[in-house]
């Protein structure tokens, strides 16, 4: 039991959790802003996935990080472009067409994989984000190797909920995002447009969510594999109602979720032989249920969330 | 019109497929002009304002402005902006606010540059306590919207506009949800804003409103302007008749003789839940052949009232007596007692929108022998039963086999009274018949209900419309905040004030 105790006062812990939790860090914020306007986006799962693939294959053909970031975001926020001409303006069911782009997307990035290297068997592997080495800070016992022997995408995700709590809760814009997420028709009769409102949150979003992916193989891994995503995506459609759509609560999710996963590998190294180990490996996923029972029951969801809006209809 | 003109609607005219919604419509609006729009549902109203905001493209005539100096131009026609460039607003009937916002965020949206690192609320904060104060709507500024009482709520949708500094205020039926003080007192302060020149249409079906508050009114009918006249040469028969274009009176209630008592609550409180205001301590007796009227604003407990007679949700405490026995009531038993049931929300809770009116006709009684059969419906005896009761009822539609969704408001409402009363209920729970009616079709419930009391049925009516209470009922109760008290009152201002949950003028503002 002591054993277990031991294992919160280790450094690698924490160090562990925060690196998990970043690409979920990612995923909530952009899961967040599109169902703050109003769009739940499922295809979240699929754009991590491309984001992943289109990152790593930048840096893989010769781009450097930041440029294989960018690709990623960008080919996050086209899928993200395409979810939401088909569920704003076009009014298509959200659940369809985010499961939809998910099948897209995820099959897509696999046949671009496999079309650029039809030969490999191991995947080739890029050079990633290092842990950035910051004088001083990072010789910090503790502290140090937490949080100043991260990479520098972990210290993006810890930026990104700045930025997004700063514009949901300090900007006219995010005001705005608020409002046509409760009730577009009081958007529309102030002489703002709905439409762009909402295709915009959903493309920023999904430009986040890619970041998510791109995280999985240009800092955590070095090579893109199938599978890798691994319903990282859903976790974070769970997630953003634990958060209440709230930002700094988004990422103490994305926290708790990292770090049930951080214990349950030091588990089974400790309780290995008592307990099979499918059983740990269930156990994130399972407290995330239960927080998820506890805390979204009394949510307060986005009003006119999933709720098509067309012009001059109640 | 003696006054200098700011807004002019010349021939406006919209066609909708077969429909001509909007027929050459003139409107002229004078600076500090109060101008009250009148007429039935479906008289053009709302199309004639959404061709003024831009929201429809008319097909044929224009819109002229003239400003300050007098100048005159014309609107741009479909689009919503230049209606706000214009410094036009209009307050919607149906709220258009979003309750995740503050009330300073409420009134600012739309007025702030989006891509500003930093928001410099005080100007606005200032500017907007000011308004406030000089039209004396004073709502709390960081308050959520969710959190508003409807009159908050209300002042708020008017207080944005006013924001924006409009010159034209189109307020659509406004005092639908309010008390009559409350009523009142917006009344008084558009009245205030209108002599200091803001021009104001004013659109409602409350006959008695616009007689003390307009200048002017004009009266749309099938599409077409039926008349227009100064509001000190009107009065109410004039207008009812412009309106409908008959003569048409009211139903009157003659003395009724109430018999036994059918239904008798004592004691019964309820808990509060899903967009549901508790009962507590509720009692009354319901007596054979009389009209009890339950008056207050909506969301003081008469949802659960309503929901516990319809056997939707079970007391905490206290019984409930039908016909001089305890029971527990729940859909099915409310039913078999006798209850017959006239739902708030007609289209959610009345109808099922996707079946069919001559379906809708026989959801009550789905296995009565005359409608089905060994588990099958007879589909020819229900279209026969519902061509029938359609006749009778005077249900108006695409027909018996169309989607019950596809009929107006008050031919749903034509067809709930038909199902209700086609049995023959002892009691009858009647919550918010006439809400969004027009004067016909609103005449026509009273007039059932009317009938079903002298037949010797006991009606509970719930209505937020006091008038309706005054005019239909044989006793008053006044339900606030899950409290239900009688009075014998019928001053229109007292009953207000206990709507309000206050004793008298003196009370807490």
């Amino acid at each position: 039991m002591m054993d277990i105790l031991n294992i919160f006062l280790t450094d690698s812990f924490w160090a562990a959790s925060l690196r998990i939790a970043s690409p979920l860090i990612f995923g909530v914020l952009g899961a967040l802003l599109c169902e703050r306007a109003g769009v739940l986006n499922l295809g979240i799962e699929g754009i991590f996935v491309v984001g992943a693939m289109t990152g790593w294959m930048a840096v893989w053909m010769g781009a450097g990080l930041w440029t294989g970031v960018l690709v990623a975001a960008l080919s996050g926020a086209l899928f993200g472009l395409f979810h939401a001409i088909l569920t704003v303006p076009l009014g298509l069911s959200q659940h369809v067409s985010g499961l939809g782009i998910t099948l897209f997307a995820t099959s897509l990035a696999s046949f671009t994989y496999r079309t650029a290297l039809p030969q490999v068997s191991s995947p080739p592997r890029i050079e990633p984000f290092r842990a950035l080495d910051i004088p001083v800070l990072s010789e910090l016992p503790f502290l140090g190797p937490v949080l100043f022997q991260q990479t520098a995408l972990t210290w993006l995700a810890l930026l990104m909920v700045g930025v997004v709590w700063w514009v949901m809760d300090r900007t006219a814009l995010g005001v705005a995002i608020k409002a046509v997420g409760d009730s577009p028709d009081a958007v529309n009769a102030q002489g703002l447009s709905v439409m762009k409102l909402r295709i915009g949150a959903v493309v920023a979003g999904s430009a986040l969510m890619a970041l998510g992916g791109a995280f999985l193989t240009m800092s955590a891994f070095d090579a893109f594999f199938f599978g890798m995503v691994n319903g990282r995506g859903w976790i974070c459609i769970a997630l953003v109602i634990f958060a209440s759509w709230r930002p700094g609560k988004a990422l103490l999710g994305a926290l708790l979720f990292g770090m049930f996963d951080a214990l349950q590998v030091r588990l089974q190294t400790e309780a290995g032989a008592l307990v099979p180990g499918q059983v740990f490996l269930m156990m994130p996923y399972i407290l995330s249920i239960i927080a998820l029972v506890v805390v979204a029951r009394k949510a307060e969801y986005p009003r006119a969330l999933l709720v098509p809006w067309r012009k001059g209809q109640r | 019109m003696d006054k200098a003109p700011i807004l002019s609607l010349r021939g406006l005219t919209k066609r909708f497929g077969p429909v001509l919604a909007a027929d050459h419509i003139d409107l002229d609006l004078g600076r500090g002009e109060v101008l009250a729009l009148l007429g039935e549902n479906g008289a053009g109203k709302t199309t004639l304002m959404n061709m003024l905001f831009g929201q429809y493209l008319p097909d044929a005539g224009s819109v002229h402005l003239w400003d300050e100096a007098g100048r005159e131009r014309e609107l741009p026609q479909g689009q919503p902006q230049a209606a706000i460039d214009a410094r036009i607003g209009m307050v919607h009937q149906h709220f258009t606010l979003a309750e995740n916002l503050s009330v300073l965020d409420s009134v600012l949206l739309g007025t702030e540059p989006f891509w500003r690192p930093f928001r410099n609320r005080r100007p606005a904060r200032e500017k907007l306590l000011e308004l406030m104060e000089s039209s004396g709507l004073r709502v709390p500024l960081e308050a959520r919207i969710g959190d508003l009482s409807v009159g908050e709520r209300q002042r708020v949708e008017i207080l944005k506009a006013l924001y924006r500094d409009v010159r034209v205020l189109v307020l659509d039926e406004p005092t639908a949800v309010l008390t009559p003080q409350e009523a009142e007192s917006l009344f008084a302060a558009v009245r205030g804003m209108v002599d200091d020149g803001l021009s104001v249409i004013f659109i409602s079906h409350k006959l008695r409103e616009v007689l003390a508050f307009s200048d002017r009114i004009a009266v749309l009918r099938h599409g077409k302007k039926a008349g227009e006249m100064a509001t000190s040469e009107a009065d109410a028969e004039i207008i009812i008749r412009m309106m409908v274009g008959e003569d048409h009176s009211a139903p009157e209630r003659v003395a009724g003789k109430p018999g036994e008592v059918v239904l008798r609550l004592s004691g019964v409180s309820v808990a509060p839940g899903k967009e549901m205001r508790p009962l507590r301590e509720v009692g009354f007796t319901l007596r054979s052949g009389e009209i009890i009227g339950i008056a207050g604003v909506s969301g003081n407990g008469q949802t659960a009232l309503a929901r516990l007679l319809s056997g939707l949700i079970q007391p905490q405490s206290g019984t409930v007596e039908v016909a001089g026995q305890p029971r527990k009531l729940t859909p099915k038993t409310a039913l078999r007692a006798g209850i017959g049931r006239i739902p708030e929300d007609r289209h959610q809770d009345g109808v099922v929108g996707d079946l069919s009116v001559a379906e809708n006709l026989v959801l009550e009684r789905l296995d009565a022998p005359d409608v089905s059969k060994a588990g099958f419906l007879r589909q020819r005896a229900i279209a026969e039963h519902a061509r029938e009761l359609c006749r009778d009822y005077d249900v108006r539609g695409p027909g018996i086999e169309a989607e019950a969704k596809l009929l107006s408001g008050g031919n749903i409402q034509k067809l709930i009274l038909a199902r209700v009363l086609e049995n023959a209920p002892q009691i009858i729970l009647a919550n918010q018949p006439t809400r969004g009616l027009d004067f016909r079709a609103a005449a026509e419930v009273s007039r059932r209900l009317l009938e079903a009391r002298a037949r010797g049925a006991g009606v509970i009516l719930i209505s937020e419309d006091l008038d309706e209470v005054l005019s239909l009922a044989d006793r008053i109760f006044v339900m606030h905040d899950g409290h239900l008290r009688e009075t014998t009152s019928r001053d229109r201002a007292e009953i207000g004030y206990m709507m309000a949950g206050q004793t008298g003028p003196g009370a807490a503002a």
